[in-house]
């Protein structure tokens, strides 16, 4: 190799120097135009469920969403049964989720032996990855005809009996129902948010728990007025990624809700969510008006979800902005 | 009662609760692995992999339905993998504290944790309507969509564990900046960038819910990705909700192999993610 003369050299690095501008400009612009995309589809998705769903909404109104019909047959569609499927579906869910979760983090954080607490954290997490169909199909062939036979019966004898909410547990027992549905996804969130909850723990400085255990705090002292406070928004940030899981959760609920387009006043009664009504009716929905009606459901669920979601993303936010610094 | 007394007392109600709320969560999460466990074991065989899905009320395999699932799985994660790991080194490299960069964050979030069924609408809108028909294309699109925004995430999170260092060391040296980021920072960060593509498609392997309106189902083997084509989570469904009992006996088959696949998958990207440089 000879030796390049010092002109050559400097025009080289020029010519290299230049290519490596342009390269640079073309990879910023494909990162850029990915960063692009990922706007658009959610644009996109906004844009086509507002386009499937307008001529629900033209053809019902705002009464639409206060509507309880729903007949196929007649052309009649109202989005208020699933609605109520859905809200009620998730109340129950975290009802019993949220507190059991919290004992399950404050266990983990708090009580466990060190060696129990990382095979329990990683079976935890591994546990929220399950698909949610085979929660779905349990809750189907397992939980539902158990609670029919051994846990509704009792319900009905003892609740269902007391005047004001005995309204609430009447009817015969069914196994499936919002109530079962309900517990099914209490199952399947429990690990999502009891997870998240215990990332939320860990973020507490050790020195401040050792500050309060060197007062003498004891450990629920401890829990209650130290760790929660310090996290508290990231704890209500977890619970409503979970409810944002379980609002819009289709595969467990669609099995063992029963899907019946009706508002009972019993919990133990079949009802329907939003997204168990789509899984159920769409591919076999007949005429536009109806399949628009189901996306007409799609959009208002994504609502609910879209704000659920952005309020967690922002307690979140406002917790990593405490944590670091 | 004394006060001692009185927080000894609340202290050992409050810890027994959580004690007896752990139990409670893991003998449900028990249960259901249990019967996952004891009734797939029952439907899986030789047959359960060489023979198609049978007609009512007769016996067959999955054959059809796994092949579905693989090809759609693996055309979501090549549609899914390059455009989330480019806007994600988009967020991590080029956009740090920019306006932009914020709320194409803050969407990818939303879309992280959006229903998947409203995917399967959305791309129901945007393929099948146009096209026709169901496809398997759709199916591996409505996929895909989901597969984006696991991968955006771990890709930005781990490009930021790069210390910045390492970049200007590069950068000292002339070296453009297109170059630094293929040469150096991905490099330094392949393995949590993998971690995330595993966690994604853990993720695609066993969702039902986008499917139900894209991909649809096939009874039959198809391997014309235009066309509807069979897939486990859809054949789960409809099997389960079936009054047959040997196409029940195969759901519950199914059903153990995705769990199987996607418990591999996740314990695969631990592993994965313990090995690699820099660490969270």
């Amino acid at each position: 190799m000879t030796a390049e003369t010092v002109e050559a050299a400097a025009s080289r690095a020029d010519r290299q120097g230049r290519a490596g501008a342009v390269g640079d400009g073309i990879f910023r612009a494909l990162t850029f135009f990915f960063a692009l995309l990922v706007l658009l589809i959610l644009g996109g998705v906004i844009i086509s469920l507002i386009a499937g769903a307008w001529p629900a909404f033209r053809a019902f109104g705002p009464a639409f969403v206060i509507s309880e019909v729903w007949n196929p047959v007649t052309g009649k569609f109202g989005a208020l049964a699933p609605i109520y499927g859905t809200l009620v579906t998730s109340a129950i869910a975290m009802l019993i989720g949220i507190p059991v979760a919290f004992g399950v983090a404050v266990f983990i954080t708090e009580i466990s032996p060190v060696w129990l607490k990382r095979p329990l954290a990683t079976m935890i997490e591994l546990l929220a990855a399950i698909p949610s169909i085979i929660y779905g199909i349990w809750g189907l062939f397992v939980f539902a005809p158990f609670v029919q036979q051994y846990i509704q019966p009792g319900i009905i004898d003892t609740l269902g009996n007391i005047p004001g909410i005995g309204a609430l547990f009447a009817g015969p027992p069914l196994g499936i129902g919002v109530l079962t549905a309900g517990f099914i996804l209490a199952i399947m969130v429990l690990p999502f948010i009891s997870a998240i909850m215990r990332d939320v723990f860990e973020t507490v400085p050790p020195m401040l728990k050792e500050s309060a255990y060197g007062l003498g705090a004891t450990r629920s002292e401890v829990v209650w007025q130290v760790v929660l406070p310090f996290t508290r928004v990231g704890v209500v940030g977890g619970v409503m990624l979970g409810l944002g899981r379980a609002l819009g959760e289709t595969m467990a609920v669609t099995f063992v809700i029963g899907n019946a387009h009706r508002i009972s006043a019993s919990i133990l009664q079949p009802g329907t969510t939003i997204s168990a009504s789509l899984a159920n009716e769409f591919t076999e929905a007949f005429g536009d008006l109806y399949r628009s009606s189901l996306i007409a459901l799609g959009f208002i669920l994504f609502v609910i979800t879209f704000i659920v979601l952005a309020i967690a993303k922002v307690m979140l936010l406002r917790l990593q902005k405490q944590a670091g610094g | 009662m004394g006060i001692y007394a009185r927080r000894r007392f609340v202290n050992a109600l409050v810890m027994s609760l959580s004690v007896a709320a752990t139990a409670f969560g893991v003998v449900w999460l028990v249960l259901v692995l249990w019967t996952l466990l004891y009734q797939g074991f029952s439907a899986i065989g030789p047959v359960l992999f060489t023979q198609m899905t049978p007609p009512p009320g007769s016996s067959g395999g999955l054959l059809n339905a796994i092949f579905g699932s693989l090809v759609m799985t693996v055309a979501a994660t090549l549609i899914g993998t390059p455009t989330g790991m480019l806007a994600g080194t988009f967020l991590a490299e080029y956009s740090r504290g920019g306006r932009f960069g914020e709320i194409v964050r803050f969407i990818n979030d939303i879309l992280l944790s959006a229903p998947s069924i409203i995917v399967g609408l959305f791309v129901y809108e945007i393929m099948v309507v146009p096209m026709g028909h169901f496809s398997a294309w759709a199916g591996a699109v409505a996929l895909a969509i989901i597969v984006i925004p696991v991968v955006v995430r771990t890709t930005e999170d781990m490009l930021n564990l790069v210390p910045n260092t390492l970049r200007e060391a590069a950068s000292a040296l002339g070296t453009p900046r297109w170059k630094v980021i293929v040469m150096v920072s991905y490099r330094a960060a392949v393995q949590g960038m993998l971690t995330g593509v595993m966690l994604a498609v853990a993720r695609i392997a066993g969702e039902t819910a986008p499917l139900l309106f894209t991909a649809l189902n096939n009874q039959f083997w198809s391997t014309n990705l235009n066309a509807p084509i069979a897939n486990l989570p859809v054949v789960i469904f409809q099997f389960a909700m079936s009054p047959y009992a040997d196409w029940q006996l195969l759901a519950w088959g199914g059903a153990l192999l995705i769990t199987i696949t996607v418990l591999f998958l996740n314990i695969g990207a631990r592993l994965l993610a313990s090995w690699s440089t820099f660490k969270p």
